[in-house]
């Protein structure tokens, strides 16, 4: 995998490894304790704007997680059942969001990576809506790119 | 792992396994989260509450068994947080057989892991968790978060589930954010100076508080002037749970009555405040209402109290009230098990039984689906059941004070007196 800055639409900070490809979900903060179904990652919480719709194989793009350190468990637990974002995209530092990546990875070997982004960056990227997007988070840095680009710079994949 | 981070010999032996693998996978999760915040290095803690018992599907269970399979044990004195059940009365639980053996596994892994099993969210009211001023912990658990660094004057971030485990595994966090004298100065003023006497002396003010505390600061520090100097403990807890509900603090201070706040500007730590709210009567009133809007004279399915478990003071507050009465209504009252245990012996536990109180320890009636389901209207004195109770276990809610509660369960219809709140 070569993780290039060069065609990104993002980069940003690298808070947890990994690489997802999926459509964009862009959305308002939402916490996964009560607010996702942990089988199949429908948005359960009814005062949410997408209510109804499933975080499950999408690149969620969310300023932050609201509420609960339990968000942490259900985050895992959907990553578990396959019903998980691929990667989430973040505005502000995360933790608990960090520390349910961090425990699938060590459970069950499927990483889901965070990226953080600086603010403009951010609203740039939430603004393009449901489009296919692929996070590459490597050590210090991540980047979003677009899944063409992707395929012109890792052909071996 | 991050340049910016500074890790011991002794650490670094962690992180590499030379501990034992349970060890190396805490470590990896303490580093992680060090990393994220910037940290210069770890500290190490004196205790830890853990609130990783409580089953909310198979990650939990399979993480809290994976460090037991690990030979993982927990490095400092630790204490546990409820579970999905009631493990002293299970008949009181109404969950199909899978998910009782799974609540019960996960509950017992943390004991295995070297938890003391204690099963309650108010670790604070135990004489063996009671953490000085300006000690370094690792708690989870909003309520008690907010009440340790609070009330105690302990130090410790919001940790929750996975972290809270790896932390007491390992003997460590990272140092930053409120384990940091500069990030525990308050920003916000709230003046309850122009509230009348007779609200300042209700018990029911103060989770009411807590709740417009939460929702005003979101993840500032407030600061809280105008109560009576030495404000009682309980009422202290009712503030810190609401807020933690309503919002996400984790610490607040209250001029004359929290350790970190002798006077304002202690708590300000010399600085000003970024803005000052005036708590009105109007302002609290409107939030007692969005906690619920039944009012006198409303039939009742059951009364719910202790939530953050009742304290020694609150069960015998009950006790007082019900005053040789019978509940007409049901009344749940949730405590610890170790509070429990000490009004066993003075007939106490005993009076509250015969005059119809259901005593739930190792859980809580807001996450745990009783065996006599409730439908319809709950009455309870804690905006923290009232914030989640209609969510988890679908019901509506009266609020009012523990006496209120009381009286009600024993008219069996709400009993409130709002003149108080003008």
């Amino acid at each position: 995998m070569t993780a290039s800055g060069a065609e990104a639409i993002a980069t940003g900070r690298a808070l947890h490894p990994g690489r997802g490809a999926g459509v964009a979900l862009p959305i308002g903060p939402l916490s996964f304790w009560g607010g996702v179904d942990w089988k199949d990652g429908r948005i359960i919480d009814g005062h949410h704007e997408r209510h109804g719709t499933t975080v499950a194989g999408r690149v969620l793009v969310m300023p932050h997680g609201r509420g609960s350190s339990s968000a942490a468990v259900v985050l895992a637990e959907t990553v578990r059942n396959g019903a998980g974002p691929v990667a989430v995209v973040t505005r502000s530092t995360d933790l608990i969001l960090l520390v349910g990546a961090m425990a699938a990875v060590e459970l069950y070997g499927i990483s889901c990576p965070i990226l953080e982004l600086e603010h403009d960056a951010f609203e740039r990227l939430a603004a393009l809506g449901e489009i296919p997007l692929v996070v590459e988070c490597e050590g210090e840095v991540g980047y979003v790119h677009s899944p063409a680009s992707t395929a012109i710079v890792a052909p071996e994949m | 792992m991050s340049a910016d981070l500074a890790l011991t010999d002794a650490e670094q032996s962690m992180l590499s396994g030379d501990d034992g693998p349970a060890i190396a996978l805490a470590m990896r999760m303490v580093t992680g989260v060090a990393r994220a915040t910037r940290a210069p290095r770890l500290l190490e803690i004196t205790g830890a509450h853990i609130d990783s018992v409580v089953y909310y599907g198979q990650a939990g269970l399979d993480f809290g068994e994976r460090m037991v399979e690990l030979g993982g044990r927990v490095r400092v004195p630790t204490t546990l947080n409820i579970g999905l059940i009631d493990l002293l009365h299970p008949e009181l639980s109404q969950f199909d057989a899978a998910t009782t053996d799974a609540a019960r596994r996960q509950m017992q892994a943390y004991v295995t892991l070297g938890g003391r099993p204690t099963f309650t969210c108010a670790p604070y009211q135990l004489a063996f968790q009671r953490p000085g001023l300006g000690e370094q912990v690792a708690w989870a658990e909003s309520n008690a978060i907010v009440f340790c660094n609070s009330v105690l004057g302990a130090r410790t971030n919001r940790y929750g589930d996975f972290i809270d485990i790896s932390a007491a595994i390992t003997g460590r966090v990272p140092d930053a954010g409120l384990h940091r004298t500069e990030n525990r100065r308050a920003r916000v003023v709230f003046d309850v100076s122009a509230l009348s006497a007779a609200l300042l002396a209700s018990d029911v003010l103060y989770p009411v508080l807590g709740l417009i505390v939460g929702s005003e600061t979101g993840e500032d520090i407030p600061v809280i002037v105008g109560l009576s100097p030495r404000t009682h403990e309980d009422r202290l807890k009712a503030i810190g749970a609401a807020a933690a509900s309503s919002g996400a603090v984790a610490l607040f201070h209250a001029v004359g009555s929290t350790p970190e706040a002798p006077t304002l500007e202690a708590a300000l730590q010399g600085g000003a405040p970024d803005r000052t709210v005036v708590v009105s009567a109007d302002r609290l009133r409107s939030a007692r209402d969005s906690l619920g809007t039944a009012g006198a004279g409303a039939a009742l399915q059951a009364v719910c109290v202790g939530t953050p478990h009742a304290s020694r003071d609150e069960l015998r507050r009950i006790l007082a009230a019900l005053d040789g009465a019978r509940v007409r209504t049901p009344l749940y009252v949730n405590t610890a098990r170790d509070i429990l245990s000490e009004l066993d012996p003075t007939g106490e536990a005993a009076a509250l039984r015969a005059a119809g109180v259901v005593i739930v320890t190792d859980t809580c009636t807001y996450v745990t689906p009783l065996i006599r389901e409730i439908r319809g209207l709950v009455m309870t004195s804690s905006a923290k059941w009232a914030y989640y109770g209609p969510g988890n276990v679908g019901v509506d809610v009266a609020f009012g004070g523990l006496e209120e509660c009381v009286a009600s369960a024993i008219a069996g219809e709400v009993v409130r007196d709002d003149g108080i709140w003008r």
